[in-house]
């Protein structure tokens, strides 16, 4: 036995050391792109990485854009929403394996347009011609913080809507169509007090609405000012409407309103096919993922208007790392990927909401419904919340503070602490971020 | 001569493979880190200033490291414990002449060659509040539902569970490998002179296999001492909510591998240097609980009196 062992280790040992060597040596090379050329000559295959946090909706893009440009090939990468974003800043920080195109969602932008020196600057490319076609907030998120590089061109805005199930409501006994159930809610105040009244009625299974998390992160953005102020200072302490979002938050949880499923967890997916909850904050790419996540309950789904005003609530931007071995031809794509036309498909395919005010009044988004959602005319919806949207200024390390609160909103809702006692800790927490 | 040479100078060349790559992905690094831990040093930063043991005080006054410490001492010893009691009786059980016996060894292994992502989510489902089937079953003898990820007890017993889960057939395994080593007639003798079954395991199977239960407990203590993984998923997959590495809103769940994580790449600030320092107190801490472990199990008695 033991010589044929030590026969067999030699070589399985050269092999997984020769294996090691060229992984290593490997490493280095293959970031971005495939070809090491820096320039590409006419007629060369290339091909471009587009990393992704989710489903953009940009598949039948690539189709297409692949049509007009034979040599383009495109390869998608798509990774949990934290994860894509701190692999970004770690990629960028060593030099090697980000994509040719990044998304970038908006509670990280200022965190990487604050590194300027990591990213292409899109003007070189003459990108810069396309800020007539934006809301000039979002195209103000993706400049560098002096201004003069664009770093960043707009994919979607999440102006926000709240969606609701007509059928529990109807269970409820209150009244199911979108505008009364708008008009039962111009504030936050009147929402809750429709939630008690949803939960008095004691539809089996059901709360009102799944967790505070993302009614606390609508209501801060609804604010002229959310968690930093015009100098990228926290204010989280002293900003008197984020007390307010707080204290309303756990408003839901004290009237045992919720459903207590953390967004985007396992168990809320299960509360969509369920019905565990009957209203859930609507930004408009929301609605691509409750059509994804409750593939059953089409037509039980509508949406109204949300309480509070208009907001921003995520979207995202388009980056090109400065690693990228194809700058030029990134910069094209990203142009394609947000051009009005595409836009406009990947809104009506995805639920996306375009960043191009021109389209907001064009009959084909304004007339668009889903019959997902009991034909609801989400055109017009998300083109009334993205008019009437205010722009907030966001710091570099907002993704930091949204953790410490939203561990503190989950420490109230698990019965761990007093809001009070959550709220001391959030501010120690939110302290320590440097 | 030249056959000398070869034999004095051989046996190194061939160890030498392993040294190397242990100099490059052992060695170094641990070097490295506490380098780094005494520095002011994100990913971030061009510069790094050097800060002393600035990172180990502001550490040691930090009460998340010791609830992270706390939890990973506890779901330690919830694992751990009834792992390797549970292992030793298996093992007891398959050392004797059984039909189908390689089928039931090899099943043993099983839980362990599975991914360890698929048996959290697995068991995430498994413990859930709302439609899990721990609570479904508990409700028969009507105990309420439990919010497992959201107890500080009951997330432990959950960890544990996943944990022993993957690894008591493969500590049986090892232990039966010792046990097939201790001499038949010995259990015959006993057998002969009237002793029990339980007898026999307690007077002659553990004295006999000491040294690989001294083994076993010190690789499952440093195992148990470095879990990450499983809090890590649990915390996104059970939806009580949290930051991705606080293993849930309360840290409750919150282990010392998982705290080093959060610090040094969930949170924006990619804090080496006190990432590093918390690496090397959790190293220090893996040494002291697996010595004092070491001279626990070494009072075992060994030999036959």
């Amino acid at each position: 036995m033991a010589p044929r062992i030590r026969r067999l280790g030699l070589p399985l040992l050269t092999a997984s050391v020769l294996a090691l060597a060229t992984a290593c040596g490997g490493g280095g090379g293959g970031a971005g792109g495939s070809t090491t050329e820096s320039s590409a000559k006419p007629g060369e295959k290339i091909k471009l990485t587009v990393d992704l946090f989710g489903d953009f909706g940009f598949k039948p893009l690539y189709e297409e854009y692949k049509k007009t440009h034979p040599n383009i090939e495109i390869v998608e990468n798509v990774t949990q929403f934290n994860d894509h974003h701190s692999n970004l800043v770690k990629r960028l920080a060593t030099n090697a394996g980000a994509g040719d195109v990044a998304a970038v969602e908006v509670g990280y932008i200022s965190t990487f347009t604050a590194q300027p020196n990591k990213f292409v600057d899109l003007k070189q490319y003459g990108l810069d011609k396309r800020q007539a076609d934006y809301l000039d907030w979002k195209w103000q998120q993706g400049l560098s913080k002096d201004g003069t590089q664009v770093l960043g061109l707009g994919t979607d805005v999440g102006g926000l809507a709240m969606c609701y199930r007509k059928d529990l409501f109807k269970k409820a006994g209150l009244p199911d169509k979108r505008d009364e159930v708008s008009a039962l809610w111009p504030t936050w105040e009147q929402y809750i007090e429709t939630g008690k009244k949803f939960a008095a009625a004691n539809v089996a299974g059901a709360k009102f609405v799944d967790s505070p998390g993302e009614i606390f992160r609508a209501m801060v953005n609804q604010a002229p000012v959310g968690l930093y102020d015009a100098q990228d200072n926290i204010i989280v302490a002293s900003n008197p409407d984020v007390k307010k979002a707080w204290d309303l938050s756990n408003q839901l949880t004290a009237d045992g309103l919720t459903a207590k499923l953390a967004a985007f967890s396992p168990p809320w997916n299960t509360g969509f096919a369920k019905g565990s909850f009957a209203t859930i904050i609507c930004p408009a790419w929301m609605t691509g993922f409750i059509q994804e996540q409750a593939k059953d309950s089409a037509g039980k789904w509508d949406i109204a208007s949300v309480p509070g005003g208009s907001g921003n609530s995520g979207g995202s931007h388009l980056m090109v790392p400065k690693q990228s071995k194809h700058p030029k031809e990134a910069a094209e794509l990203i142009d394609f990927l947000t051009s009005k036309e595409n836009q406009a498909k990947v809104f009506k395919e995805e639920g996306t909401f375009p960043s191009i005010p021109a389209l907001y009044d064009d009959p084909s988004i304004q007339n668009f419904t889903k019959p997902f959602f009991g034909d609801a005319p989400i055109g017009k919806i998300y083109s009334d919340a993205a008019k009437a949207l205010k722009p907030q200024h966001l710091g570099p390390k907002e993704a930091d503070v949204r953790t410490a609160i939203g561990n503190g909103l989950g420490r109230v809702e698990q019965g761990k602490q007093t809001p009070d006692e959550a709220w001391a800790q959030v501010l120690e927490d939110v302290k320590k971020i440097k | 001569m030249r056959h000398t040479l070869d034999m004095r100078v051989s046996p190194y060349a061939y160890v030498a493979p392993f040294f190397l790559l242990f100099c490059a992905f052992g060695l170094f690094p641990l070097v490295y880190t506490a380098w780094v831990s005494l520095h002011e040093w994100t990913l971030l930063s061009d510069t790094q200033e050097f800060v002393g043991l600035g990172n180990y005080s502001t550490l040691l006054a930090d009460e998340y490291f010791w609830n992270a410490t706390f939890n990973t001492l506890s779901i330690g010893v919830l694992s751990t414990v009834p792992q390797l009691a549970l292992a030793i009786w298996l093992a007891h059980l398959l050392n004797r002449r059984l039909r189908f016996q390689t089928l039931f060894r090899i099943s043993l292994l099983l839980p362990n060659v599975t991914s360890v992502v698929a048996v959290v989510v697995i068991f995430s489902q498994l413990f859930g509040r709302d439609f899990g089937l721990i609570n479904w079953m508990l409700s028969w003898f009507g105990v309420g539902h439990i919010d497992w990820a959201a107890g500080t007890a009951t997330s432990h017993v959950a960890l544990s569970v996943m944990i022993m889960w993957r690894w008591t057939g493969y500590n049986a395994l090892i232990f039966l490998a010792a046990m097939q080593a201790v001499p038949r007639e010995l259990y015959e003798a006993a057998t002969l002179d009237g002793a029990s079954n339980l007898t026999q395991l307690r007077r002659i199977t553990i004295p006999m296999i000491r040294p690989t239960i001294i083994f076993v407990v010190i690789v499952s203590t440093i195992g148990a001492m470095q879990i990450i993984a499983e809090p890590m998923l649990f915390g996104q997959s059970s939806g009580g909510g949290g930051g991705i590495a606080t293993g849930g809103p309360d840290r409750q769940f919150q282990t010392l591998a998982l705290f080093v994580y959060e610090q040094g790449f969930a949170n924006s600030t990619f804090d080496f240097g006190y990432a590093s320092a918390a690496s090397w107190l959790m190293f220090v801490a893996v040494v002291v609980v697996a010595g004092i472990n070491f001279l626990i199990t070494r009072r075992v008695k060994g030999g036959l009196v």
